[in-house]
């Protein structure tokens, strides 16, 4: 039934997308977390350049980052010679550049969530679980990763949509081949340039569809955490 | 039991430096105004400041030194901080067990079901903190702290966030768990009337220093300490019930140096209590008072007299048996009956409190 709806490149495109938004947003939870943590607790004065740095990708026009990733991952650039040197293939045009680029492209959409949520934690929590014997490393596991929940979905899931529609910096690094690079945002404009506007309306509102879902279910979790964790007075 | 600690705390405002040894059983109560340094002293205590210049010892143990620091985790401590943050996303009894799982069962001591028997929670633990009132929340806190059985019990201001009604419901399980358990506390206060209540010991700070440190019933009463010429001063006396008087709707305790009546109490006789007696209830006379109205006299030897801060009023201290009773009377009386050290005379008391 999917298959009469969708072409078999079309669903290619999103298997993609798919792979890629999800393969994002897992690294990006690994990644983000102990540096939003540095972040949030450093007192240290490398903590705004951090910030600034985290943040950037936010201002930036995507081609521009592409630009900068694209020279850093091409065969001339740190990246690539690095890739090289490891015997490895160069990650430009292919899906690993992809990944690359969505994980440095939508950091600040996991960080910021994870950092506010981190820092309105305080510090009393944390000393109380201390006091009860419970080690650094146990500590955020046990109070603040669950207090924080809010953060990790929130960042998860914006991560994940913002990822999905990712267009200027997938061009720029992946060069739109089918089957290997081109993710359903680069299909949908495929599909438009061609004049196919009923491809380009199945896949736009399965991303439209897709994107309201997710952020419908993490605005009534949240809803259910804060209810759940409110204390009066 | 003993812990010694000297610190050595200094920030652009304020600076804290205590040298001290706590008394290894008991409630040593650390007394002193908002500001003193008293939150800080106990967090050295609990590692909760590192980076700071401390020495801190705990038996033969170095908790903290120029070159080493235990951290917050590794102390055998527990800790009951003013505000009563259970932690919001467990249940009551998943808040009590956090600090007992992370304890090895060969080092446990008290076990879940006397903690919440002592705590009176039964039929709390499936609620969440916003579900109970403050004075619950903290008694989950203080059973949470109970459960790691920690060889010292610091209570930050227990009570001061809690309404009038909560405090007075929770200083009776504080005076169970003293009588109870063998866990040395250290109770940091700044209301005169939870130290007399509770403390044994008492460390006095005064602007980041100790300024005296002994038996709370001789600190509140030494004349050159502040506590003394409070508007609440008195003294406490430790007593047992000997008798009931159902006719009058009295009770008798013994104190050492006499018999004091109080109104009737529930209590069993032979159960020990403690008594306040206020410094201004307290009248002296040469002779044993005839065709008074006030029931309860005891026979002393004056220790001292000191002004008060006002010119009219002396304290006068009185060694009742090893205990001194502290009377505030007026200059004139003073002089008329030529009070002073060594003079046999007798204590009319308006007033006896029972406080546990």
């Amino acid at each position: 039934m999917i298959g009469s709806l969708y072409s078999s490149d079309d669903l290619v495109a999103l298997w993609i997308s798919l792979r890629l938004a999800t393969l994002t947003v897992l690294l990006l939870l690994l990644l983000c977390t102990p540096i939003a943590w540095w972040l949030a607790t450093t007192r240290s004065r490398l903590r705004v350049i951090g910030e600034a740095t985290a943040a950037l990708p936010l201002v930036l026009p995507p081609t521009v980052l592409g630009f900068y990733l694209l020279l850093f991952l091409g065969p001339h650039g740190w990246g690539g010679t690095l890739m090289h040197t490891l015997g490895l293939q160069p990650l430009s045009f292919s899906f690993g550049g992809l990944l690359f680029g969505s994980v440095v492209y939508s950091m600040p959409f996991m960080m910021q969530p994870l950092q506010n949520s981190f820092q309105s934690l305080g510090v009393r929590q944390l000393e109380i679980a201390a006091t009860l014997r419970a080690s650094p490393l146990d500590r955020f596991f046990s109070v603040a990763a669950p207090l924080a929940r809010r953060g990790f979905i929130t960042g998860s899931a914006l991560t994940f949509a913002h990822t999905l529609g990712e267009f200027g910096v997938v061009l720029m690094l992946g060069g739109n081949i089918p089957g290997r690079t081109q993710t359903a945002s680069i299909a949908i404009y495929n599909h438009v340039e061609a004049f196919d506007y009923a491809g380009a309306k199945r896949l736009s509102i399965t991303l439209l569809l897709a994107c309201f879902t997710l952020l419908l279910l993490v605005y009534a979790s949240n809803r259910r955490a804060r209810e759940a964790t409110a204390v009066p007075g | 039991m003993s812990l010694q600690f000297d610190i050595d705390w200094a920030r652009s405002d304020f600076q804290l430096q205590v040298a001290c040894e706590f008394a290894g059983h008991g409630i040593t109560g650390l007394f002193g105004r908002s500001g003193a340094g008293k939150t800080t002293v106990l967090r050295c205590i609990a590692g909760l400041e590192p980076g700071t210049h401390a020495r801190v010892r705990f038996n033969d143990e170095v908790w903290q030194d120029s070159s080493k620091f235990v951290p917050a985790h590794r102390r055998p401590v527990g800790f009951v901080f003013q505000e009563a943050d259970l932690f919001p996303h467990l249940d009551a009894r998943a808040n009590l067990q956090y600090g007992l799982k992370r304890v090895p069962a060969a080092q446990r001591r008290i076990v879940f079901e006397q903690a919440v028997e002592y705590m009176g929670l039964q039929g709390l633990l499936e609620h969440r903190a916003g579900q109970l009132s403050g004075g619950q929340r903290q008694r989950v806190a203080i059973a949470r702290a109970l459960l790691t059985s920690p060889a010292l019990l610091l209570l930050d201001e227990p009570l001061s966030s809690l309404d009038l009604e909560s405090r007075a419901d929770i200083l009776p399980y504080l005076e169970r768990l003293h009588a109870e358990l063998s866990i040395p506390m250290v109770y940091v206060s700044h209301e005169i009337g939870e130290v007399m209540r509770i403390a044994d010991h008492l460390v006095l700070l005064e602007a980041g220093r100790v300024r005296a440190v002994g038996p709370v019933h001789e600190l509140l009463t030494r004349p050159d300490l502040p506590l003394a010429h409070l508007d609440s001063a008195g003294s406490i006396f430790q007593g047992v019930i000997v008798e009931h008087d159902p006719r009058y709707h009295l009770s008798y305790l013994d104190i050492p140096g006499g018999r004091v009546a109080i109104s009737r109490q529930a209590g069993g006789l032979g159960q020990p209590v403690r008594v306040r007696i206020d410094a201004r209830d307290v009248s002296l006379a040469l002779k044993p008072p005839e065709l008074s109205s006030i029931t309860n006299v005891l026979a002393g030897t004056v220790l001292d007299v000191t002004a008060d801060r006002d010119p009219a009023q002396c304290l006068v201290r009185i060694a009742i048996g090893d205990r001194p009773l502290l009377a505030r009377i007026t200059q004139r009386s003073v002089a008329q009956l030529q009070i002073a050290p060594g003079l046999r005379l007798y204590a009319q008391i308006k007033s006896v409190a029972l406080m546990d």
